[in-house]
């Protein structure tokens, strides 16, 4: 585990410096960050919100991380069609977060003055408390799009049910492989696996992110590889490369 | 130094982080402990502007008289009467305050997640409709799947069979996947907040 941390680690640092450096760097297209633009645009066009939702996951957590960043380039895209964001949180460090995120976001799209902080507030830390929050708001406000980009839990399903309901756009990414097979099934765009962490730098095109994702990238085309050789020399009954990978 | 002092601070303690859950020792296992105390402190900090921001919302809208202010005002009072039933009688087993939460919360919060069973019912009607040959595929998965875990099922034993193989081999395949991928992606965020090229925790978006 700790050499996998650590080449893992050495190949996200190389291409951050290599993304530092101003290489071009290409990242494949992602169907639902593609769709983020259209979302945005269907509920300016709508005259409607847009709720965002990061769902339980506290500040420590990568996965809360990548949705503030999404959250920090959705935010610029608003600013600038004076869109209104509602987004009600569940934690209290990540509402402080989120609204120097959107604050700073407003103020990089030119228009300081359109950042309302009482759109981006505590409601409560219950998790079915927070999920029937935020399925009233659905209701009441009835948000032309729904953003679902974080770690979620059995409230998952109940946030993305009602967002359908009431024929809203949704689109979703978590690192909770059980839910994000709910959101599948309720809406309609979903991040799989890395793609939430992706996103961050999809949307922002900041170079060292980007970099930093390609570096994850080569990871995987590793452990591919090491995957296919394991079935061949597995199957050529080589015990010894298995072995290897064997923790004690 | 606004920016780089707390940076600095987010690297030292990633990294301490870091080789404690990889040099096992009384010391490593100490600092975690401490570390996950200082972070619960923050927490309570943080929870105390939560509740501030919480109350200044509901009562805004209260005084604006908007949309639905009786609602705000419910849960500002139950705020209150909570917190003051909490510090009054504490909140021992047969506390005014456990009463509450036994009675009132934990029933309210039940009745949610029992929505749970409902929604998963319409989605399902929803996701396994046979529109293609993928969504068939789906359809005949769910259905090896439920009858194979039920009791019914599990009595005939193709059912159960085709049930475990599903999960066992394809589903896990691609959950495993996933799990690389979200395991990678996580590494990659860690290390971009440990080197400081991710400081969105700052605010900066």
């Amino acid at each position: 585990m700790l050499i996998g941390i650590i080449i893992t680690g050495l190949l996200v640092a190389l291409f951050i410096m290599r993304g530092r450096r101003g290489k071009s760097l290409y990242l494949r297209p992602i169907a639902g960050l593609l769709a983020v633009d259209e979302a945005i645009g269907r509920a300016t066009e709508m005259g409607k919100p847009i709720l965002y939702s990061s769902g339980r996951g506290g500040m420590q957590r990568p996965a809360t991380i990548a949705s503030m960043n999404i959250l920090g380039s959705v935010v610029e895209k608003v600013a600038t069609y004076g869109t209104p964001l509602i987004f009600p949180n569940n934690d209290p460090v990540v509402t402080a977060v989120a609204q120097e995120v959107a604050r700073e976001g407003y103020t990089k799209a030119g228009h300081p003055d359109a950042y309302k902080p009482e759109n981006i507030y505590f409601v409560t830390d219950s998790q079915f408390g927070y999920a029937a929050a935020v399925d009233g708001i659905m209701m009441r406000e009835r948000p032309a799009t729904n953003l679902f980009f974080g770690t979620f839990e059995a409230e998952s399903l109940i946030l993305a049910e009602t967002g359908n309901s009431i024929g809203a756009i949704q689109i979703a990414g978590t690192d909770s492989s059980i839910q994000m097979a709910f959101f599948m099934v309720a809406c309609d765009y979903v991040l799989i696996g890395e793609e939430l962490f992706a996103a961050s730098g999809y949307l922002s095109r900041d170079p060292q992110v980007i970099g930093s994702q390609k570096g994850s990238d080569i990871s995987k085309i590793i452990i591919m590889v090491i995957i296919i050789l394991g079935v061949i020399l597995g199957i050529l009954n080589q015990a010894w490369f298995v072995n290897l990978f064997v923790t004690v | 130094m606004r920016r780089s002092f707390p940076i600095i601070v987010c690297f030292v303690f990633g990294m301490a982080m870091l080789i404690q859950f990889f040099v096992p020792s009384k010391l490593s296992r100490v600092a975690y402990d401490e570390i996950t105390n200082w972070a619960q402190i923050i927490y309570a900090f943080a929870l105390i502007v939560g509740v501030f921001g919480l109350l200044k919302y509901h009562s805004e809208k209260v005084v604006r008289k908007s949309g639905g202010w009786f609602f705000n005002l419910v849960t500002i009072a139950s705020l209150i009467i909570m917190a003051v039933l909490g510090f009054a009688y504490g909140r021992g087993d047969s506390s005014p305050f456990m009463w509450i939460f036994n009675y009132m919360q934990a029933p309210m919060q039940a009745s949610v997640f029992s929505l749970l069973a409902f929604f998963v019912a319409s989605a399902a009607f929803r996701g396994f409709t046979a529109r293609n040959a993928e969504a068939v595929l789906l359809l005949l998965s769910a259905v090896f799947i439920m009858f194979g875990i039920a009791s019914v099922g599990n009595a005939i034993p193709p059912f159960s069979d085709i049930a475990n193989w599903i999960l066992m081999k394809p589903s896990m395949t691609a959950r495993r996947g996933i799990f690389i991928g979200i395991g990678l992606g996580t590494i990659a965020t860690s290390l971009r907040v440990i080197l400081g090229v991710e400081r969105t925790y700052l605010g900066k978006g």
